[in-house]
């Protein structure tokens, strides 16, 4: 676990200045990814800004709400900086739904937009297995096995490196995938597919599940994912590789021009 | 590639595929005892049980963590020198005033170590506080709660779970209500 700087009256939590950084880097990434897509890099930027600023005051005002009886009687603790604050859902939903609105303001193409956005998240996604190993999130099962680490009072699976592994895997593939793209929405959804396919693996040596049914929450919402991934990939391949029904003419049809 | 995902019986078997490991996988590793283990597991995160500590107030006192099992109890490590760990303390003791009656109890965790008794209890004179302030002269319970930085706030449950922690301050009384209040709801 990495300490946390004391700043004056700030304690601040190299786990969430990774988190920062992180952002700052995808989004630099995602800058520089938009023009293979068709896109101008200052309207994603602008995007990404856009969700993280809606999100952070959606999730504050989340929070807020669910306890309003408490910020009632305090109106002015609802601009602390505390970082506990927060309802994270809440925060994900104002955060894509600002950047939805913006996005249809400017007309940006679904699927290319989706696809410049990629190689973001995949570089995001390493920050925040980076910072789940700095605060100890995340953390895995109890083992018993030459490679578990000590943390929370038991030897574990270290699940953070798993993820984090995982997590470096797909940025790589991702960015191989970026030169050979063959049709809008490739690279979205095989980051997406990707991506579930390692929660629904390694979330089985994991140590804080939430649970339903007897089995893990997380692994049955990454298995739809997947599924859904993989069924959109399909639709879209038809679309674009597929003349018809019997598939004679394949390849014959124009790819889908992006946008 | 994108012609052979395209084909749809090659899309019907990639599906059937996915789905019976899948779902194979979920039941395979499911292991429902292991997440009530953390519970029963010390350790300073939440979902685990809190550290256990006894410790000796300004007036005397002992208090043992663990005796005040079935009450919602707030932690608060804090030292006289420390700003915000001073300017959240009025709003721990309002906390204290307004929820004591529901089983709320509220604990000052001096880290002694890296304050002084007297100043320690300076304060609590100067501002009037009425809950237990615990001394910590070695430091035992810091380094059990691994102390990062102050203050820092552990909200534990009626099980003596903790299930929120606040690193740096100050807490609003808000907040503070937030983090509390579902657990005074909650039946011992």
């Amino acid at each position: 676990m990495l300490p946390v700087l004391q700043v004056g009256p700030l304690a601040i939590q190299l786990s969430g200045l990774l988190l920062l950084l992180g952002f700052w880097l995808a989004s630099v990434l995602v800058g520089r990814s938009a023009g293979r897509h068709g896109l101008e890099g200052d309207v994603l930027d602008r995007l990404l800004l856009i969700g993280m600023v809606a999100g952070v005051i959606g999730a504050r005002l989340g929070f807020v709400l669910q306890n309003a009886s408490a910020y009632a009687e305090d109106p002015r603790a609802i601009l602390s900086f505390n970082l506990t604050a927060f309802a994270p859902l809440e925060g994900v939903a104002a955060g894509a739904l600002a950047a939805l609105i913006y996005g249809q303001r400017k007309s940006l193409p679904l699927w290319p937009t989706l696809d410049a956005l990629a190689p973001g998240a995949a570089l995001f996604a390493v920050f925040v297995n980076l910072s789940q190993l700095a605060s100890g999130d995340a953390f895995g099962a109890p083992v018993d096995l030459p490679w578990a680490i000590e943390l929370w009072g038991a030897r574990r699976h270290p699940a953070q490196l798993y993820a984090l592994a995982g997590s470096l895997a797909i940025l790589l593939f991702v960015l191989w995938l970026q030169k050979r793209q063959e049709f809008p929405g490739q690279l979205a959804l095989s980051w997406l597919g990707l991506t579930s396919t390692a929660r629904l693996l390694l979330e089985g040596f994991r140590g804080d599940s939430l649970y339903f049914a007897g089995v893990r929450q997380a692994q049955i919402v990454a298995l739809l994912l997947l599924m859904l991934s993989l069924a959109g990939l399909h639709l879209l391949a038809r679309r674009c590789c597929m003349g018809d029904e019997s598939g004679s003419s394949a390849g014959k049809a124009e790819k889908t021009a992006p946008g | 590639m994108a012609r052979w995902m395209a084909r749809r019986p090659h899309w019907l078997w990639m599906m059937a595929g996915v789905f019976l490991l899948g779902t194979g996988w979920i039941l395979w590793s499911a292991d429902p005892e292991q997440a009530a283990a953390a519970g029963t597991i010390a350790s300073p995160h939440p979902g685990f049980a809190a550290p256990e500590f006894d410790l000796e107030t300004l007036d005397g006192d002992r208090v043992r963590l663990s005796d005040l099992r079935g009450q919602v109890v707030v932690v608060n490590l804090w030292a006289s020198w420390c700003p915000p760990c001073r300017a959240e303390m009025p709003a721990l003791q309002q906390l204290y005033d307004a929820h004591r009656d529901e089983g709320l109890v509220v604990l000052a965790l001096n880290a002694t170590d890296q304050d002084s008794s007297a100043a320690a209890r300076a304060f609590v004179t100067d501002h009037g506080l009425t809950f237990p302030v615990l001394l910590d002269p070695a430091g035992e319970a810091s380094r059990a709660y691994a102390l990062r930085a102050m203050p820092s706030t552990f909200v534990v449950d009626r099980q003596g779970v903790i299930r929120e922690i606040v690193i740096g301050g100050p807490v609003s009384l808000a907040t503070l209500r937030s983090l509390v209040s579902p657990l005074l709801e909650q039946a011992d």
